[in-house]
């Protein structure tokens, strides 16, 4: 096992390598770059030339591509131009991921909050029209492309009624910050109407972005308890006379939720693309908004470092998969 | 419900409970109170359009950064409200020496910066000399500077900038090395605000490092210490929030609400409907469609005077065929911009005669734009032999500039008057950072296409020296026409003329050469960039330059 575990963190550095390399040619063979983003109207040639040679990137490709290496190596990516100039681009990562995964864990637990009990629900009464209700909802959800949904809900309950709020992730409060994950951060440090106020505006995205996930948790578990339900043990269980409840809890959930949880894990990495969608119209301050200015304005450095950590995220989750395979089937193993 | 269950969540309390221990409460509370007067708001809320680069304005070269510093910093020279026009600021009166090459400043008194320092003639020139002084990767931050100022200290022919002298505490004497319209004007820039030289010493202000592909700032340029109605609070990077607080030692009055807050929304309709929502007070540049819209719904829309120009570029060096004066001209018999005009651009937008607006001293008001006259074009096209000509026509896409809201449509409008008069018309578009501007400026890989400009400070050079002074490279290729030189060589003697009405018929006479013997494009508009308020905002006055003041400011409750 610890051979396999090793064998594949090797592969994943190589594979971040290769990454990085083929991210840094196709930066540099964009039209336009950081240069002219920087200067726009008042570029001059002088004024280019000047920043061309003070960002190092007059250059050869692979003078820049090795500096970039031997940086990188020592934890330093250099610096944002654009996003927020003068900061470690790796920083910037590090203050955006907790506004992309707050998002995602609450879309994800909303989900699978509404999911699973209306996916039981379906099933028990399979072909009644509360189920087909349900199945035409779950094909909407599935159906509906996120910003549309985002723009409907942002429009709706932000605009024409005002009961939430339509973009950021806080008012501005003056909160103190300690982990960038808001709603925790109002916790810890006791300003209970900061994590309120991050709580009301977490509402519409999340429940934009939770269609998809909802929709595909919702059909799995209805199936998943379908065929569960016509098992000879929920029969038995059923005729021994047990109650509902023992029935619903310990036989049919308890065996219809694996194929369920395996769904939900490879949900994930949806959800991630999601939410670049979903940051873009709630003006929310994560990864997914950082990657679109950064790209906007070719701001390399951060660039460089969001797609080469999402790649790494990406690797690490495969990873996490197939590792969990290989522990349920020894067969994996020696391959 | 057995304890295995609620195992998780007692341990999840715990760990919070045991992080916050650690994690204490920053939050100043105080001021939340406010004045006590009921009827207006304590805070201004303000979306941005983009995040402001740092506060220190030397290192400064976008509008969001400038919004945010010129409410914190002051220059020796000011703008006043409303118009473009200089006035005093930190400089209560200057005057030139007999050759123009020395300026007297006399400065105001009992001014201190916001961390209790005295301002004064030393202050003064500490700053000028700083930003002369700059090294290494801080002279290419320092962008406006070099394009104003011309070169720093390591290369002393090409400064504009000489010396400067405390002549006592309340005059100061700035020598430069030749005169020009654009001095002193030049110092009404945000860029060459006076700064704290205390703090700036302290802060490492001039420690700029270039790293990676950018450059790192040093912690001064995020604590500025400047003179302004209101200072620093905090930038809330995460939440993308800048707030200012009322500055308690600023000289003049203080500002009419006590805290001005810049939320960042990038996205212009979701700028719209936090406006909608009343969650913010205010945003700059509405899309003039949403004009008409925006005042039904009960906002102000503030339109600025007009201080822009959009134009069609042209490439004779690239096609030689627009050598032809005749063929310029064709062209820009051609254009119908009195339509364009009123179907794209917003109301208040002119068609353009010449290459700076109305409000820029030098501007000739008995020009005429050319015509449209799609039958002269053709004719003017056979007299010059070029019937069909192809012309690459190219727009940018990923852009909305004040001058020009929507490039394509207007795009689309001018393909069809070409075609019409009998050019064949190659379109192309670029993204406006993926390569238009180095396809413009750099490469010369058009032959016609839209750019425009808006000015920086009231002086005809700031328009036409921008476009046609550099003779060896300008977007407009004149080095390979015969009347380039003499356009170049007649701009830079316009621009040392220190006498101001000679100056000014002087411009007035290059505009009409420009507009009649030599045509390097065609001048296409002038149009006026709006921002909105909503209908409890009062004071806020909409400024040509986009260099609004907020310490006017009241929101209603």
């Amino acid at each position: 096992m610890a051979r396999f575990i090793i064998r594949r963190l090797l592969q994943m550095v190589g594979v971040v390598f290769i990454l990085s390399l083929l991210l840094f040619l196709w930066l540099r063979s964009l039209p336009g770059g950081t240069v002219s983003a920087i200067l726009g109207e008042r570029a001059t040639p002088e004024t280019r030339e000047a920043l061309t040679r003070a960002l190092g990137l007059d250059e050869p490709i692979w003078v820049q591509y090795f500096k970039f290496l031997q940086r990188a190596a020592e934890g330093n990516f250099g610096a944002s131009t654009r996003v927020l100039p003068g900061a470690d681009a790796l920083d910037i990562f590090l203050t955006r991921l907790p506004a992309t995964i707050e998002l995602s864990f609450f879309a994800l637990a909303l989900a699978v909050a509404i999911a699973i009990p209306l996916g039981y629900i379906s099933a028990k009464r399979a072909n009644s029209p509360v189920d087909s209700g349900l199945v035409i909802l779950s094909l909407v959800g599935v159906a509906v492309p996120v910003f549309f949904l985002a723009f409907f809900l942002q429009y709706q309950f932000a605009v024409e009624h005002n009961w939430l709020p339509v973009s950021g992730r806080q008012d501005s409060l003056g909160c103190t910050r300690v982990t960038n994950f808001f709603v925790l951060d109002g916790l810890l440090t006791r300003e209970l109407d900061c994590t309120a106020s991050a709580l009301k505006h977490l509402v519409l995205p999340s429940l934009a972005l939770a269609t998809i996930p909802f929709a595909v948790i919702y059909r799995i578990t209805r199936a998943s308890v379908l065929e569960v339900l016509s098992e000879d043990y929920v029969r038995t269980a059923e005729a021994k006379g047990l109650t509902a409840r023992v029935v619903r809890g310990r036989h049919v959930m308890r065996n219809a939720l694996l194929p369920v949880v395996t769904t939900i894990g490879l949900q994930t990495g949806g959800l991630l693309a999601g939410a670049v969608l979903t940051e873009k119209v709630f003006n929310w301050g994560g990864i997914g908004n950082a990657l679109a200015d950064a790209f906007q304005y070719r701001d390399y450095s951060v660039l460089q470092v969001l797609i080469l950590a999402a790649a790494m995220i990406y690797v690490v989750i495969n990873l996490l998969v197939d590792i969990s395979y290989a522990v349920i089937d020894p067969r994996v193993r020696t391959r | 419900m057995t304890l295995k269950r609620t195992a998780p969540l007692v341990l999840l309390t715990a760990a919070a409970l045991s992080i916050s221990a650690c994690a204490e409460s920053q939050r100043d509370d105080s001021g939340t109170g406010g004045n006590g007067s009921s009827d207006v708001k304590d805070t201004i809320t303000f979306g941005a359009a983009g995040a402001p680069e740092l506060f220190d304005p030397l290192y400064a070269t976008d509008g969001e950064t400038f919004r945010v510093t010129r409410q914190i910093h002051s220059g020796l020279l000011g703008i006043k409200p409303g118009t473009a026009d200089v006035e005093p600021e930190l400089a209560e009166s200057w005057e030139p020496s007999e050759d123009g090459l020395s300026w007297t400043f006399k400065l105001r008194q009992g001014v201190t910066f916001s961390d209790g320092e005295p301002f004064n003639a030393e202050a003064v020139c500490y700053n000028l000399d700083r930003m002369y002084n700059q090294e290494g990767a801080g002279q290419t931050a320092a962008e406006y500077w070099t394009y104003f100022f011309g070169s720093f200290s390591d290369d002393p022919e090409g400064s504009l900038y000489k010396s400067c002298e405390a002549q006592d505490e309340s005059t100061a004497v700035i020598n430069v090395t030749r005169t020009t319209s654009s001095f002193p004007t030049i110092l009404t820039l945000d860029s060459f605000s006076i700064q704290s030289p205390k703090a700036l010493e302290e802060g490492d202000a001039n420690n700029v490092q270039a790293e990676g592909e950018g450059f790192t700032y040093p912690e001064y340029s995020k604590n500025p210490v400047g003179i302004g109605p209101y200072k620093l609070e905090s930038y809330d990077e995460a939440n993308k929030t800048v707030t200012l607080v009322a500055n308690e030692s600023y000289y003049g009055e203080q500002p009419k609400t006590a805290k001005l807050v810049f939320k960042i929304i990038p996205d212009e309709s979701t700028r719209r409907q936090e406006l909608q929502a009343g969650s913010i007070d205010g945003y700059d540049l509405p899309n003039p469609v949403d004009w008409q819209g925006l005042e039904d719904a009960g906002n102000k829309v503030e339109v600025r005077p007009a201080f822009n120009i959009l134009y069609m570029g042209l490439n004779p060096e690239r096609n030689p065929k627009l050598q032809d004066l005749k063929v310029r001209q064709a062209i820009a018999h051609a254009l119908n911009r009195e339509q364009m005009v009123q179907s794209q651009l917003p109301e208040g937008a002119t068609v353009a005669s010449q290459f700076m607006p109305e409000a820029v001293s030098g501007y000739d008001e008995s020009l005429e734009p050319y015509p449209y006259d799609p039958e002269k074009a053709k004719s003017l096209l056979k007299e010059a032999g070029a019937e069909g000509m192809t012309l690459k026509f190219a727009f940018p896409t990923e852009v909305s500039r004040p001058y020009m809201p929507d490039p394509q449509k207007i795009h689309a409008a001018f393909v069809k008057d070409l075609e019409a008069a009998g050019f064949t018309v190659e379109q192309v578009s670029k993204p406006w950072n993926g390569g238009y501007l180095d396809d413009v400026s750099a490469n010369g890989a058009y032959d016609a296409w839209l750019l425009g400009w808006t000015g920086d400070y009231n002086a005809a050079d700031n328009f036409l020296g921008t476009f046609f002074s550099n003779l060896k490279s300008n977007d407009f290729h004149t080095s390979v026409m015969p009347w380039g030189k003499t356009l170049a060589e007649d701009l830079k003697k316009a621009d040392a003329v220190v006498d101001e009405d000679e100056r000014a018929t002087t411009y007035q006479d290059i505009n009409r050469r420009i507009a009649e013997e030599y045509l390097p494009g065609i001048p296409i508009s002038h149009s006026p960039p709006a921002l909105v308020t909503s209908g409890k905002v009062d004071g806020l006055v909409a400024s040509p330059l986009t260099a609004e003041e907020f310490d006017t400011v009241t929101v209603g409750k």
